[in-house]
Order: C-alpha cells, then structure tokens, then sequence
C-alpha cells in the first residue's frame, strides 16, 4: 500500500464468484467521512450474498486509520455472526500495527458495563429514602455547624469577617431596593386599585388605605421581599460557594486552619439579617404610596387622610411582626443558599443545580414558615 | 514519511489585548513530526497554542495550518480547519455533566455519520487506545488526574485529526503515569502518523518525545533556540538555553556560607 495521493474517493467493489465466495475490493481513502456510509451499506450487502467466505482487500487504499480498522472489525464481527469464513488481503506492516492497536477489543466480548434500564422498585424507593435522609442529616448538622459558628462570633466578636459582610450587605441589600421597590409599589397599586372597585360600591373608599397597609406590612411585604432576595442572592449564594467548592477552594480554607462556615456562611447569613428587614421595611413604603397613588387620583381621597388612615391601621405590633418575619426569612434563605452551595459535588452543572435547588428550597420554606406564623398569631391573638 | 510542512507560522505577533507576549515569531512543523515548544513560565508557551489552535486572533502575521490561513481565513475555512485538529488542554475540559463516553462521542456524532452501534465500538477502541478499558461509563469526577489525561486525550483522537495540540499533558501527574502519557504520545505518532505540538517544560518528558523543539524566552518575546533537544543541550551558546536544559539557576544565587 502506498500514499500516492491522499485525496482519492473512497470506492469498493464487490466480486462474487459461483462458488459463493465474495471479495470486497477497498479502493481510495478510508477515513471518517467514508466509513460511516460505507459501513451502513455493506451489512445488508454481506447478510444477502455471502454464502461460504468473505475476502476483503485492502491493498489498493492509499490511506487507512482506525475507522478503517473499525469498519474491518466490524465486518468480521457480521461475518463470524453468520458462521462464514472471513480473509483479510493486502496489508502490510502499518495496517498491521493499526489493528493491533485494537486487537485486544477485536477479541474482547461484548462486556461493555450499561447500567440496567428497568430496575426493582424497591431498590429505587431505598435508595431516595437513604439519599432524603442523608440530606436532611447534613442539613442538620449544617444548621449545627452554623449555630457553632454564631456562638464563636458572640465569644469572639473580632472573629466575624466585617468586610465580607458590608461587601455582601450592599450586593444583596443596596442593589435589591430598585427591584423591591418597584415590584412593591405596583403590588400596593394594583391591590388598592382592586379593592377600591368592591368598597367604593359602599362608598367604603379611605377603608383602602387600611387593607393595603395591613395585607403589606404584616404579609406581602416580607413575603414578596424574602422571594426576590432569595431569586437574587439565595442563588448567588449557592453559586458562588459552589464553585468555590469544585475549584478546591473550600479544601484550601479548610486546610489553611479556616472553618469554611464561619468564612463563607456566616458572612451571608449576617449581612442578610441585617438588610432583608430593612429591605421589608422599604417594600412597605412604596407599597404604600401605590396605595396612596390610586387613592389620590382614582377614589378622590387626599393624601393627608390616606396617610392618616394608615397610621391609625397600623400597629406597632403588626410592623414588628412582619420585621420578625422578614428576619427569619432572610435566615432561611441565607442558611439554604449557602447549604446548597456547600453540597456541590462534580462540575459546572452541579452548579447550577444548586442555583435552582436553593431558589426552590428557599421559596418553599418561605412559605412553609409563613402559614406557621399565622397559626401562631391565630392562637396566639 | 515526507517532510513537507503542516503548519507554518509566519511574522507572528501575538498577546492578549494590547499587550504583546510573541513578537514576530516564525517556525513550521513538519508532518508526522512530534516539535515540542517549550520555555520558562510565562514566555508565551500557551500563547503561541491559543493562536496556533484559532482561540485567538493574532495581532499580526499567518499562521497556515494545512495550507489556510487561520489568521485570516473565513468562518467555513476555519471550521474546516478545525476538523483537522485535536486539542488537550492542561485540565482535560472534559464535559462534567456527561459521562467519558459521550464526551468521545461528541466530536463523533459531529463530524462523522456512523451508525451508533459502531460508535459504540470506535470509543471502546479509543479507550483501549488510552487504556482507558472500561471506564464508558464514568463522570469526569470520578477519574484521576492522569486519567481524566487519557479522557481527554481520547476525546482529542477521536475524529483522527491530523493535527494534535497537547498543553502540558504531564503537568501535575506523578512521574510514572507522566511516562505513560510520554509513551502514549510517541505510540499514537508512529502508528497514526499524528503530528503532534506539544507545550511543556518537563524536561523528562521534552528528551522522550521531542524530535525537534522550539524554545521561547520571556525577554525577547520571541524564539531563541530550535532544534534536536539533545544537541541544544550539549552545544547551545546561549545562556537561558543551557540553563533550562541543565536545570540550573541563571541567576547563579550563591549560598552564604558564613
């Protein structure tokens, strides 16, 4: 075999003769783009006319690698299937050496490890089971590692990174207030707008004010608040801490004597206790002057009567409530999207599935707490 | 075996932004040659493989590889262009979300029109080729160091490109496997005919498988030695030249003795 000119098409020829012998004539260049068609034609053409041997020639190729060698093996693989004689014609040292690149697998059986596709339901019901419990144990013990962490901090106030937090304050804090901000205020629009359509039928228009200042300040506002600051910075948390993770970078802090919670958690969860309050408190003001917008220019009320309304609604107590709300909700979130991102294990996808998890996890706690706040207040009033 | 060039790099100027690292560098790379390009830290070593593979443009000159013009050809020629080279990058880049097998598959499934069973049946070749038996099924995550090499370099082999680009491919391997990988390299050139460029600073590794180096030096931005490594070594007047491959300091910091 030569290499006369590498840019001749790839051809073969089949010879039969009465006998029922075949040959296979190769001719040109076998490469990737040749093997392919090649070996999707030449299965059907073996299975219907060899009758006792197949020959293959290969001395006119003038350019052979290892889909060549594949689309040899494979012949032989159909050849042997239907018990008939298979020569090879024409090869020379390089052929030779490429195909016992491969030699082990041309004789290797088929033991290929694919993992079962239907498999027992009780091995499949064991196995989330063992993986929820060892997810909730690490949680726990997560909530452990933090609580330590905390204890340390009021021991060792010094030892709380201060300017990770302010950093972190101002990313989930400063930057959320146009987003809150704005979904707040057409939150009190749209609810005050909404129920002036029923109270103004009893002529009830200033009692407006009141339910938009109650539901807000003591419901909406941490709710909607905690669910944008754990889509914005929950997810960030989890991110962050969770390529931190898969770059060795967590081992490293670990290694250097740093506890990776104190590091990483701590800073976030502090940095959103202080702010998401804060956050809950702005998300009730503008939620308000929604309020107060459609008041003054749809129901003829006055500011001053609006605003003196709200102030009569509105307790003490309900504002705290929903500031006490707000803070646990910005634990949860922080707790989550940390635990989240320290979970990570594999590549960049594991990333973004913590993203997700902790933005889902978050919202679902959320909520979760919220209707025990109201059991509570329930009885509790 | 002919010595005709496939690649030839010509008045080369090449960095990152404005800044320039390669200035006006020229050399070619024979066909089913193993040229190693070597130099210390930070000479532009990884670099000239960025340029030489297409990820950047360079600020000047041509690169041909296989007669076009990466520098400066279309998107088709490029892609073209493409399909004749492999890559290793120093970390493998394997696809972490997808199992050994498919990252294989990949460039397959891409390029070629074979029937699955026999790209089945190719990626147990491949696989074989690394010694990588068995492994299909595995995530990235679950390999070693030098064996994520192997994934990576299969993946590389996968469409048999005439060309294979290696960054480091023994860096952070122990001296063993890094051998290994070394033998593996020589294996797939004689048999395959491969040329590889390979980027490295492990000296073991440059006098096993360079037949030819081109040496780059921070200073000069350029290059300032190419040839047989083991000739360089005995013969090269050049002082970082001799210091690189002697292992010595060219600073020459005495200790105190005092």
């Amino acid at each position: 075999m030569s290499f006369p000119s590498e840019n001749v098409p790839f051809q073969y020829e089949l010879i039969e003769n009465k006998m029922g012998d075949v040959t296979i004539l190769l001719k040109g260049r076998m490469d990737k783009e040749a093997a392919g068609t090649f070996l999707r034609q030449i299965h059907k053409l073996i299975k219907s006319k060899v009758s006792s041997s197949l020959s293959v020639d290969i001395e006119s190729l003038n350019y052979f690698d290892d889909y060549g060698a594949l689309a040899l093996m494979e012949i032989k693989e159909c050849i042997k299937s239907i018990d008939k004689q298979f020569k090879l014609i024409g090869t020379n040292d390089r052929v030779i050496s490429i195909l016992n690149l491969f030699d082990r697998n041309l004789q290797a059986p088929n033991d290929i490890k694919t993992p079962p596709t239907t498999r027992n339901p009780l091995v499949l019901v064991g196995e989330s089971s063992l993986k929820h419990f060892f997810n909730i144990r690490y949680m726990l013990s997560f909530v452990g590692s933090v609580a330590l962490a905390f204890l340390q901090i009021i021991i060792h106030p010094k030892s709380l990174r201060y300017g990770d937090t302010l950093t972190c304050m101002e990313k989930t804090g400063v930057a959320a207030v146009p987003i809150v901000g704005l979904i707040s205020f057409l939150l009190g629009l749209i609810m005050a707008f909404m129920s002036s359509i029923q109270l103004q039928q009893f002529g009830a228009n200033i009692y407006v004010a009141s339910l938009v200042a109650i539901a807000m300040v003591s419901e909406l506002g941490p709710i909607m608040t905690a669910i944008v600051v754990a889509g914005r910075s929950g997810s960030a948390f989890a991110a962050e801490i969770g390529t931190m993770k898969i770059s060795e970078e967590v081992d490293a802090l670990y290694t250097m004597g740093f506890n990776p919670t104190l590091f990483l958690a701590v800073p976030r969860i502090v940095a959103s206790l202080i702010v998401v309050p804060i956050l809950a408190l702005f998300s009730d003001i503008f939620a308000i002057a929604g309020g107060l917008t459609v008041g003054v220019l749809m129901l003829d009320l006055t500011a001053s009567s609006y605003i003196s309304q709200t102030i009569e609604t509105l307790t003490l107590f309900e504002v705290t409530w929903g500031l006490m709300k707000s803070m646990v909700f910005a634990l949860l979130i922080s707790w989550v999207g940390c635990l989240r991102g320290f979970q990570v294990r594999g590549g960049a996808a594991a990333v973004g599935n913590a993203a997700t998890s902790a933005v889902v996890t978050s919202i679902f706690l959320i909520i979760l707490f919220d209707s025990l706040f109201a059991i509570i207040r329930t009885y509790w009033g | 075996m002919t010595t005709q060039s496939i690649i030839k790099v010509k008045n080369l100027i090449g960095g990152y932004g404005e800044e320039v690292i390669l200035n006006n560098i020229n050399f070619d790379v024979k066909e089913s040659e193993i040229l190693v390009i070597l130099g210390g830290s930070g000479c532009g070593k990884s670099t000239l493989l960025r340029h030489m593979v297409g990820l950047n443009r360079p600020m000047g000159g041509n690169i041909y590889v296989d007669g076009v013009d990466i520098a400066s050809c279309h998107d088709a020629e490029f892609k073209k262009t493409l399909k004749k080279i492999g890559i290793l990058f120093q970390g493998a880049a394997l696809f972490g979300s997808m199992t050994v097998a498919e990252n294989i598959a990949l460039p397959i499934l891409e390029y070629t029109d074979l029937p699955k069973k026999s790209i089945k049946n190719l990626i147990r070749m491949k696989l074989s080729l690394v010694e990588l038996d068995g492994y299909e099924n595995h995530l990235p995550f679950e390999l070693s160091g030098g064996m994520k090499k192997r994934a990576g370099l299969a993946r590389a082999l996968a469409i048999n490109p005439k060309i294979l680009f290696l960054d480091e491919p023994s860096a952070g391997l122990d001296p063993i496997t890094s051998a290994e990988i070394d033998q593996l390299i020589l294996h797939i050139n004689k048999v395959l005919g491969t040329t590889v460029v390979i980027v490295t600073h492990e000296l073991a590794s440059i006098f096993a498988v360079a037949q030819r180096v081109v040496m780059l030096d921070k200073k000069k931005k350029g290059i300032i030695a190419e040839g047989d490594p083991k000739f360089l070594k005995q013969h090269s007047e050049n002082e970082t030249v001799k210091a690189f491959f002697n292992r010595t300091s060219k600073s020459a910091i005495q200790p105190d003795r005092n």
